[in-house]
């Protein structure tokens, strides 16, 4: 591997912290990844994705940003990457999934905040990571409460813009985001210089819409007893999502899904036919949090979908594609993330729905709602989808974690007894 | 001859069944090397006993699969086979331990339906009331009889260990008869047990197991809080290695 001090220290990087976190990663991901059996030929490339996202990655990003391409670092599935590509920038997800940078964010921000938000404020306060030096600027979105008070913090360190979500999917919350994509357009065409074209627009709605659809493909290889990936393996390709050049990304998952869909014909699997399988619905999984997927497919269980950010709401429902006008275009972007089932909306039914179609559709034996500690709205919204699942007769486990250690036994002894009573 | 072992957070427990029968147990602290205890006192009853199969269950179980035992099952599992062994028409399990506290449901057959388990925090287990016997100065096989003969509580308001700990000392200080304290301690924990299995139905019958169910007020308190009749076993701190034994002869 390159050594990319150099590169870190322009980058204005706390070296000796950031050598640390990456010191401790390398053994974690030995024991939960690289230690799994029968893995797919093409997990390579996202094996080597993984090592070099703070090497290469970072490298490939400043030589776009020396060419004039604006890097936009964002937080969430509603920033339309297909507006931030059609005004030549690069779309990069920056949440943090890490217990190390918490102490530092603990120091400024409440600690009784969800570790999503306060990972990513600690790497970019201590400078532990490359991902919040290099981005021209930084998008977020009012969506929960935790999210949307931080990033006015956030502006006090580096340039921020803040999208703003409806509180309800009503007539009026879909104008008021209609006119919120398009006062991102404009803003991405300030940032850049670059009026947005519908040619380039349609261009690139095709090229997210690509990845959409591969990811989809790849999702629906998972249905296969025995699956032909493990849950930790389609996690990281899902997390990978965030920051890979599209192209590029959708080429890989192709190729792997090419190698899956052969071995699902052999009735090839990761896992024995018969064995549970799990559903983790719920919070999103910031690179690198794996605990809970390692926890689960350590007690002789399966993953086989995340209803997610970071899993199924990343790429369902393709945008419109052949829209006539710029403005119809922007529409289409408009009615496409809106349809993202985010607990943040009341009401949130459709969600229920989403879910009750994956349990059947990925055959799950078990639902484990996943919530990130002090999310709010996921952890109530479990009350719900609870007793909705209650009626499709699925067991259910509600786990509340974060990204600490601290928990795994009780973690374990609570997983381990699930699938005790679902096998 | 079949053998199960509970290595659990404060102590550990072995059980020797034979033809449904308990032929011996025994109980030791676990220390600061349960693993140790544990694998004496395996070492012992497969001297003496030479069980077929081992079974080992709690929080040690994965450690001491590699050496001895033949399969492990989680303490959930287990305290339910050991409560519905006990009592056929068990349909309600609440095992309190020493950092953990759970309740769990079964259907008519035995099986688990539905469960809760305490994260994280030692709130509503055993070691928060032996933490708060020492600090009121009662031995922890007294703490609960003698609280029971209280004639009023106060209200403890942390369910933190370590700050109703805190809040104990500024009521001593206050001078707050300590038996009162220790009604309020009592119902602390019932309050944070009954919270955590409320989401259950809790069908009849309810068997209460774990080491805080030998703790008279708990269980009293906890009838009250419930509206029902609650079942202590004999020695509840050995239904889970009993468990583990049953799934040892089944396996």
């Amino acid at each position: 591997m390159e050594d990319y001090h150099g590169m870190w220290a322009e980058l204005g990087l706390d070296l000796e912290r950031h050598d640390e976190f990456l010191e401790g990663l390398g053994p974690a991901y030995q024991e939960i990844y690289l230690n799994q059996e029968f893995r797919p030929k093409g997990m390579e490339y996202f094996d080597f994705t993984t090592s070099e996202i703070h090497g290469l990655r970072i490298k490939e990003l400043l030589e776009l940003k020396k060419k004039g391409h604006k890097i936009v670092g964002t937080f969430c599935v509603y920033v339309p990457e297909e507006i931030v590509m059609a005004a030549r920038g690069v779309w990069v997800g920056v949440c943090g999934g890490s217990q190390f940078s918490i102490p530092d964010a603990e120091r400024i921000l409440p600690s009784n905040l969800c570790p999503l938000i306060k990972s990513a404020f600690g790497f970019m306060e201590a400078k532990t990571s490359p991902y919040y030096q290099v981005p021209d600027f930084f998008v977020g979105e009012a969506t929960c409460d935790g999210k949307k008070k931080v990033w006015e913090i956030f502006g006090n360190y580096v340039p921020f813009y803040t999208m703003e979500i409806p509180n309800s999917k009503s007539y009026m919350g879909k104008r008021l985001w209609l006119d919120e994509v398009i006062k991102f357009k404009e803003k991405m065409e300030r940032e850049s210089g670059v009026s947005i074209t519908p040619e380039e627009l349609e261009e690139k709605i095709q090229l997210i819409n690509r990845k959409r659809r591969t990811l989809a493909r790849f999702f629906d290889l998972r249905k296969a007893d025995p699956p032909p990936i493990s849950g930790k393996d389609a996690l990281l390709v899902s997390q990978i999502a965030y920051y890979d050049d599209p192209e590029r990304f959708t080429t890989k998952v192709n190729v792997l899904c090419d190698e899956l869909e052969e071995k699902v014909q052999k009735g090839m699997g990761v896992v024995k036919k018969g064995t549970p399988r799990i559903m983790i619905s719920g919070c999103p999984f910031a690179l690198p949090f794996w605990k809970l997927h390692h926890t689960v497919e350590s007690s002789k269980a399966v993953v086989v979908c995340e209803e997610s950010c970071v899993g199924t709401r990343y790429f369902t429902n393709p945008v419109d594609e052949g829209c006539p006008t710029l403005e119809d275009k922007f529409k289409a972007i408009a009615d496409r993330y809106l349809k993202i089932n985010c607990s943040c909306f009341t009401p949130n039914e459709e969600r229920i729905e989403e879910i009750a179609r994956y349990v059947r559709d990925f055959k799950v034996d078990g639902v484990i709602l996943f919530t990130l500690q002090f999310c709010l709205t996921y952890s109530i919204e479990c009350i719900k989808v609870q007793k909705a699942l209650k009626r499709f007769n699925v067991p259910v486990l509600e786990i509340e974690t974060d990204y600490g250690e601290q928990d795994v036994g009780q973690l374990q002894t609570r997983i381990e007894a699930f699938i005790e009573q679902i096998s | 001859m079949f053998g199960g072992i509970d290595i659990g957070s404060r102590t550990v427990k072995i059980v020797v069944m034979e033809n449904g029968e308990v032929r011996d147990f025994q109980v030791r602290n676990s220390g600061y090397d349960p693993y140790a205890q544990a694998s004496e006192l395996a070492s012992e009853l497969i001297k003496a006993y030479k069980p077929k199969r081992l079974v080992a269950t709690g929080y040690g179980r994965h450690a001491f699969e590699v050496d001895f035992a033949h399969s492990v099952i989680t303490e959930i599992k287990a305290h339910s086979l050991g409560a519905r062994y006990l009592c056929p028409n068990c349909r309600t399990v609440i095992d309190v331990g020493g950092q953990d506290s759970k309740g769990i449901s079964l259907n008519e057959k035995g099986r688990v339906i539905n469960f809760r388990m305490n994260d994280r925090c030692a709130a509503g287990t055993g070691r928060f009331l032996e933490i708060m016997a020492k600090t009121l100065g009662f031995s922890i096989e007294e703490f609960g009889k003698e609280a029971l003969s209280a004639e009023e509580s106060v209200k403890i308001n942390s369910m933190c260990t370590v700050f109703a700990e805190s809040e104990v000392i500024s009521l001593i200080s206050r001078r707050v008869p300590l038996l009162s304290i220790a009604l309020g301690v009592h119902k602390a924990i019932a309050d944070r047990i009954s919270s955590l299995i409320g989401r259950l139905n809790l069908s009849p019958d309810v068997v209460f197991t774990g080491g805080v169910a030998n703790n008279i007020c708990v269980h009293r308190l906890l009838e009250r809080k419930l509206k029902q009749k609650i079942l202590v076993p004999r020695h509840p701190e050995i239904v889970g290695a009993m468990g583990a034994a049953i799934e040892a002869g089944t396996a």
